[in-house]
């Protein structure tokens, strides 16, 4: 750009009034316009235009030329020079200054976007990390860890993340071992209490034949002893069944059978054929393979429930839903069970009042029951009848088609 | 209440237990029943007072210290294969129950037992060595199946020729499905035609039983001839 431009293109007019005179022989000197010739007639300044003619660009200077008058006053004389510069130079430096800014500009919009995405990322990835981490940690998967990279705000974030799934982690932990050891304690000590109820079982027999021979106040405490060391022992037996279940140590002996006749068989065998209204379906039409002994406490404990809490006509019935499943009801005609209880029922040791009375179960019949039915794969729910009572519904995979034999769950 | 029968002889009950309250609490309560019982502390003293006692039956405790009850059950089994044996277990024990069927003993009671549960089990086992005899009379009446030859009244299986002594439940069992051969029994149906059991008693007692005549009859694993299982309902005795 600092380049001398060669004067040779330059070209120059002289006008006097109507007379003038070109550098070049018979220049039409197109250039100068009437604006110009105005403007330089007006005035004593030197006047600048540039002009545009066809495809070349030409800066034009008019100047007239003057002398000094009386003080000093500019007078002009009438001639008037004009100046034509091509800038045909300055016009290919502009094209290619737009040219070459026109190049740089796509490629550095691309290059800024590239980079912005770039650091978008840089951004949204931990903050993306952050949010699958968040989610596992809700999922329960407690040992999960960001990595912690750099040092600015969001990693100060992974890094506390970090420390609060590490505390939640231990705490869980905690709570579960304390969980596990409560467990554990009333698994050994029901454990424990076999031996000496194994002895005192033995003899509740003997108790109960001599105490007619005793007098009233020792019958009476002797009866009592035995009352209630049958009593223990069912306890021990629940608390120990329910231990097992809390240890996964519960095991289904899975075996075909027909399940109204099953049903039937539970209620016979507690003389409750009589109590009971049935709907069973014919012999054979419903089998599945089930774990007799656990159906028995399932049935047993439901309708048992039912005949105790609810009032009669307690009603039992059994049909398959055609998705091979059984479902068992249980309905009773009782006021139904409390709003605020109906979540709880199937808890251990729950009891509909604070007092804690003493009922014939051992408080824990129907979180067996869920158990037993849960390790068959089953559900089992309990709500109240619009037309009033309780019902309890248990639903039974029949698993028919499953191979056979004893299955740890 | 339920003294001794006057007519029966009164059944000799050997009691191997370890805990000393459980073992005198068991005695006390079999001997009103009308036993007579000789209680062991020990298995290696079980195994002793078995021969000079002569029980009729054994209630053997699976958790002695020593020698182990399982191994017990196999010595007294090594030693006499027609002693009806009953297993005590502690409730909880629930794998033991499976190697003790296997062992040999033909059934099993959870304690805390009843004194009244526990004597019906000894009288329930003890009749499957006495009802058919009496029922049939002492008449010989022998039915054979391809080798195996059953004497309903007598009490005697032979295969082959060759007496094969069967434990009082292998004895019903055997008697129980070859009185219908062909027909399929249910699980249930065994534990209350042999057991003495409710229907929702323990399958495992016939599964084992079952595997242990097998064996007994020299029955191919693979395809047994006599006893053979229907999935999904039981099994059934076929005549070769």
């Amino acid at each position: 750009m600092a380049r001398a431009e060669p004067s040779g293109n330059w070209r120059v007019l002289v006008a006097y009034e109507d007379l003038s005179a070109t550098s070049l022989p018979d220049d039409p000197f197109d250039e100068l316009t009437p604006d110009l010739r105005e403007a330089v007639d007006s005035g004593l300044a030197t006047v600048f235009q540039r002009v545009n003619t066809g495809d070349h660009t030409s800066l034009v200077v008019g100047m007239p030329v003057t002398f000094a008058g009386e003080e000093n006053r500019r007078i002009a004389s009438g001639v008037q020079v004009f100046l034509t510069v091509p800038q045909a130079t300055e016009q290919r430096y502009v094209d290619a200054l737009v040219t070459a800014v026109e190049r740089a500009t796509v490629p550095a919009l691309g290059l800024a976007v590239l980079l912005a995405l770039l650091a978008a990322r840089g951004v949204l990835r931990p903050v993306r990390a952050l949010r699958h981490a968040t989610r596992s940690i809700a999922e329960g998967r407690l040992d999960t860890r960001l990595a912690v990279n750099g040092s600015d705000e969001l990693a100060d974030l992974s890094h506390t993340f970090n420390e609060t799934a590490a505390a939640l982690e231990e705490s869980v932990a905690e709570l579960r071992g304390m969980e596990a050891r409560a467990r554990r304690f009333a698994a050994d000590v029901s454990h424990e209490l076999r031996t000496p109820l194994a002895a005192m079982s033995a003899v509740t027999d003997v108790l109960d034949e001599d105490a007619a021979r005793l007098d009233p106040d020792t019958a009476t405490a002797v009866r009592l002893i035995s009352e209630e060391t049958v009593k223990l022992a069912r306890l021990v037996d629940d608390l120990m069944e329910i231990s097992r279940f809390d240890a996964g140590a519960a095991v289904l002996h899975l075996d075909e059978i027909d399940l109204a006749e099953s049903l039937r068989r539970t209620l016979a065998d507690r003389a409750w054929t009589g109590l009971v209204d049935t709907e069973l379906p014919p012999p054979d039409a419903v089998r599945g393979r089930v774990d007799p002994r656990r159906l028995d406490v399932v049935v047993a404990n439901l309708v048992g429930n039912a005949l105790r809490h609810g009032a009669r006509p307690v009603r039992l019935c059994l049909r398959a839903d055609g998705e091979g499943s059984a479902v068992i009801e249980v309905l009773d005609s009782g006021p139904g069970i409390p709003d605020d209880v109906l979540p709880y029922v199937f808890e251990r040791f729950y009891k509909s009042d604070t007092a804690r009375t003493r009922t014939e179960g051992s408080g824990l019949g129907l979180a067996i029951t869920a158990e037993n039915i849960r390790v068959h794969g089953g559900t089992v729910r309990a709500a109240n009848r619009p037309e009033g009572g309780a019902v309890f519904t248990v639903e039974l995979p029949l698993r028919r088609d499953e191979p056979a034999h004893g299955e740890h769950l | 209440m339920c003294g001794p029968a006057d007519t029966e002889p009164m059944p000799r009950v050997l009691l191997i237990e370890d805990d000393r309250a459980v073992r005198e609490g068991v005695a006390l309560a079999l001997r009103r029943q009308g036993h007579d019982v000789a209680a062991a502390e020990t298995g290696e003293e079980g195994l002793e007072r078995l021969r000079s006692f002569r029980p009729d039956v054994v209630v053997l405790d699976l958790m002695l210290p020593g020698m182990p009850g399982l191994d017990v059950c196999r010595a007294m089994r090594a030693l006499d294969q027609t002693l009806p044996i009953l297993m005590a277990t502690a409730r909880g024990d629930d794998v033991d129950i499976v190697v003790g069927l296997e062992a040999g003993a033909d059934d099993y009671v959870v304690k805390p037992v009843q004194a009244r549960v526990l004597e019906a089990r000894i009288r329930a086992v003890l009749r499957r060595v006495t009802a058919a005899a009496s029922t049939e009379g002492g008449i010989p009446k022998i039915d054979t199946y391809g080798e195996l030859a059953v004497d309903r009244a007598g009490h005697s299986v032979t295969w082959r020729g060759v007496p094969v002594p069967l434990a009082p439940s292998e004895l019903r069992l055997l008697l129980t499905l070859s009185a219908a051969p062909g027909q399929v029994f249910s699980r249930q149906q065994l534990l209350e035609a042999v057991w003495e059991h409710s229907y929702h008693g323990d399958a495992r007692l016939v599964d084992a039983c079952v595997g242990r005549l097998r064996a007994k009859m020299g029955e191919p694993s693979r395809e047994p001839r006599y006893i053979q299982t229907v999935r999904g309902f039981g099994y059934r005795f076929v005549s070769p």
